[in-house]
């Protein structure tokens, strides 16, 4: 790697550092409980859960395990589960 | 929702710093520049070679964001680009301590440059120092609570009285926690032409010590105590306000918290937290908050 | 066209003629008439720019790191506790690589206060990475900006660049001079062409951090940009006097050096002076000569051994002082020629300090003094014109 002159850098490059490595415990979604309103969307500090084929989805690549999306679902359709490495 | 703020940045796990960012760029859309000062946010966003900006972003210095955006602004001006939003995201501390001369300087110039300040109380990125957004009471590193000493000794500076006091034409505050209020107070500003003020509570799980999934409710629980109010200076008049339903005691934001541990274990600390009590039903009754 | 006009007037009108897109600067004792000249093209409509009158110097060059950022040619001027309250932007100006120009009017810094020149503000600014140029005269400190423009914006370059006048001295002069012609300058500095910029449709980011595997690589950078600009600042000069008519000569200027036996090393307006005193004792059979420093920052080590090598006795004379050791250009010119061979002892002076006049008789005291320290230095350094009666 040549360093950039100014030390510039490409947006959204932090996307190589995968997050997901600090988790201790892991979001487990009950989809039969999720009424779809993406408050975890919103809330989440990571912005690693989306919608993927209509089901709310970590994308435990960055998820930190926070339990921030497990505090504000309101139908409590999240869970943090020990997560076994 | 658009994500205009990276995954892979190194905030600390259920950081609100992130998550206000989030919403701030969703309601500003990616034809914006973003100036930010040092602190959590430029350190956790940018460790070179990578970026979690997905926007075009300048950090400078701790105490210049508003005036490199003055000069950011003035330079789109110039090259005809005036839709381009021009946005400072900055903490407490480089918003009503060490920055406070450059964003006088920008609110009196009239730029075009609508200033967010991440509001968590405290110096949190140099280890929880006492900054004057932190609220009276608070236990932090160079105001401890001790056998003499309550924490800080002095109110939290009302800063978005001194952005109006500057004629700035739309001065907000907002919450992490509303996150559709948040964002509809950055249109706002964005629509309204001139400086903008908008301070976010955005709680902090090291310097505050609460637990990381608390963030969200924690953030909740301060505008529903009163404690912080939601409202908006339109051309120096009192706007919309976030009104309160069901008013909730200090004591319950207050003992979710490491850093008023003490009010609950000093002698003494009852008659602190009614003192706290206090501040927020002032607060009830000077904004509206309650039908 | 020939004009006799006030230094800083025909200093504004020179920026006028590089168009820039941003200027910011804050009013401080002797630089406001350029900046109040400069407000005064705007208001005309003679120039059409950015102008932000700011809160501080900090302030002024805080905002001009923004706009350089975006691809704005960008302008200040400031001096002393101006450019001492800029200290902290100096380095990021410089760091983030953006080619601000900024017309330092040279003044004593406080304590005790004082409005006077020398010039340790800009001398104490040495290290912070931006190029400085000092003009002997007006007519140099008006040719030097465009030519300061074209060398920071320069692709391989990219570094701030302080273009230095003696406060006052020059400032305030009113003495005839050429001012720049627009179509000429225009000729001479192509509009900016920024590489990267401050874009939405390309959003970088500026003004990340940069952590101790990969610090001192972008320090290495930043100095072989300041080894490239020695070259681009003889180039600058050259294609000038091209186009001009006039040259100051490039990163040095030499005057009645050859043969010299004593060879005055100096920069800034005193130069006239000691021209004046060496033509003098030429007359009276003295082999005086001088050499002018017109690049501080990239010190031109090289092109000055060339020039010193053959002399008896070197004495410099400085507007600083380095409190502690001795003064900056002293010890810079000692320790870059320390490793060569033969070269003649050096002596060196503070002088003009706080506005004082540096007089043809103090010039006349150096040359003995030089003179003298040719067979074994007595004094390496001083203080010229102290008066001890008073200490």
């Amino acid at each position: 790697m040549k360093l950039t002159v100014a030390a510039l850098v490409e947006p959204g490059s932090t996307r190589i550092t995968k997050t997901g490595a600090w988790r201790t415990f892991v979001p487990v979604v009950d989809h039969k409980k999720c009424i779809k309103c993406s408050l975890c969307e919103i809330y989440c500090p990571e912005s690693c859960i989306h919608q993927v084929d209509g089901l709310f989805v970590p994308d435990l690549d960055y998820c930190k395990g926070c339990s921030v999306c497990a505090h504000e679902c309101p139908r409590k359709a999240i869970e943090m589960v020990l997560e076994e490495k | 929702m658009q994500n205009l703020f990276a995954p892979g940045h190194r905030a600390c796990a259920g950081c609100a710093m992130p998550t206000t960012v989030k919403l701030i760029l969703d309601a500003a859309g990616p034809n914006t520049v973003v100036a930010s000062p040092t602190g959590c946010l430029e350190v956790v966003s940018t460790p070179y070679p990578e970026s979690a900006w997905e926007v075009a972003w300048i950090h400078s210095l701790f105490e210049n964001a508003a005036a490199v955006a003055s000069g950011v602004e003035a330079a789109l001006k110039r090259f005809g680009k005036k839709d381009t939003n021009v946005l400072v995201i900055g903490g407490d501390g480089s918003t009503f301590d060490i920055g406070m001369g450059c964003i006088s300087g920008m609110f009196d110039r009239g730029h075009n440059v609508k200033y967010i300040c991440y509001d968590n109380e405290a110096y949190m990125n140099t280890g929880v120092q006492r900054s004057s957004s932190t609220p009276y009471f608070t236990h932090t590193t160079t105001t401890p609570a001790g056998k003499v000493s309550f924490g800080n000794p002095r109110p939290k500076k009302d800063m978005p009285a001194i952005a109006v006091a500057h004629r700035v034409p739309y001065v907000a505050t907002a919450s992490v926690a509303y996150p559709v209020d948040l964002r509809r107070k950055v249109k706002r500003a964005l629509a309204i032409p001139g400086p903008a003020y908008i301070q976010v509570n955005a709680p902090c799980i090291t310097g505050w010590t609460f637990e990381a999934g608390n963030t969200i409710e924690l953030s909740r629980l301060v505008v529903e105590t009163c404690l912080w109010p939601l409202y908006e200076y339109v051309d120096g008049k009192l706007g919309e306000v976030k009104k309160i339903r069901s008013k909730k005691p200090v004591e319950e934001y207050l003992k979710a918290q490491g850093r008023y541990r003490h009010l609950f274990r000093k002698e003494g600390g009852a008659e602190i937290i009614k003192q706290i009590q206090a501040m927020a039903d002032a607060n009830a009754v000077k904004y509206g908050l309650l039908d | 066209m020939m004009k006799v006009v006030e230094g800083s007037h025909a200093v504004a009108h020179a920026v006028m003629c590089c168009a820039p897109d941003v200027i910011s600067a804050y009013p401080i004792t002797p630089q406001t008439h350029i900046v109040e000249h400069l407000s005064q093209f705007v208001a005309d409509g003679k120039l059409d720019t950015e102008f932000l009158t700011v809160d501080s110097e900090f302030s002024a060059l805080s905002s001009l790191v923004g706009s350089s950022a975006v691809g704005a040619r960008s302008y200040s001027s400031t001096t002393s506790q101006g450019l001492a309250l800029m200290w902290e932007v100096l380095y990021n100006a410089s760091g983030m690589r953006l080619p601000i120009v900024m017309t330092v009017a040279n003044r004593a810094l406080g304590a005790p206060l004082n409005i006077w020149n020398d010039q340790q503000d800009s001398v104490g600014a040495r290290d912070s990475g931006w190029i400085q140029l000092y003009a002997e005269n007006v007519q140099e400190a008006v040719d030097m900006t465009p030519q300061a423009f074209k060398i920071s914006e320069d692709p391989d370059i990219l570094l701030p660049s302080m273009v230095c006048m003696d406060g006052f001295i020059l400032t305030h002069v009113y003495e005839p001079v050429e001012l720049l012609d627009k179509e000429m300058v225009s000729k001479y500095l192509p509009p900016y062409r920024p590489g990267v910029v401050l874009d939405p449709s390309k959003p970088k980011t500026f003004g990340a951090f940069v952590d101790p595997s990969m610090y001192t690589e972008i320090r290495a950078m930043q100095f072989r940009a300041h080894e490239q600009a020695k070259k681009k600042i003889e180039e600058a000069a050259r294609e000038f006097a091209e186009l001009s008519g006039r040259y100051y000569g490039g990163l040095i200027d030499t005057y009645q050096a050859d043969g010299a036996e004593v060879l005055i090393v100096t920069m800034g307006s005193v130069v006239g002076t000691i021209k004046d005193v060496i033509d003098e004792l030429r007359e009276e059979g003295n082999k005086v000569g001088l050499v002018k420093v017109r690049s501080y920052r990239p010190f031109p080590i090289e092109a000055l051994r060339a020039a010193l090598k053959d002399a008896d006795v070197v004495a410099v004379v400085e507007k600083d002082v380095t409190i502690g050791t001795q003064a900056a250009l002293l010890t810079d010119l000692k320790g870059g020629l320390y490793n060569y061979r033969d070269m003649p002892p050096i002596i060196g002076f503070s002088a003009g300090l706080g506005g004082r006049d540096i007089t043809t008789r103090e010039i006349r005291k150096i040359v003995d003094l030089a003179r003298s320290a040719k067979d074994g230095i007595e004094t390496e350094y001083g203080f010229l014109d102290l008066k001890e009666e008073l200490l």
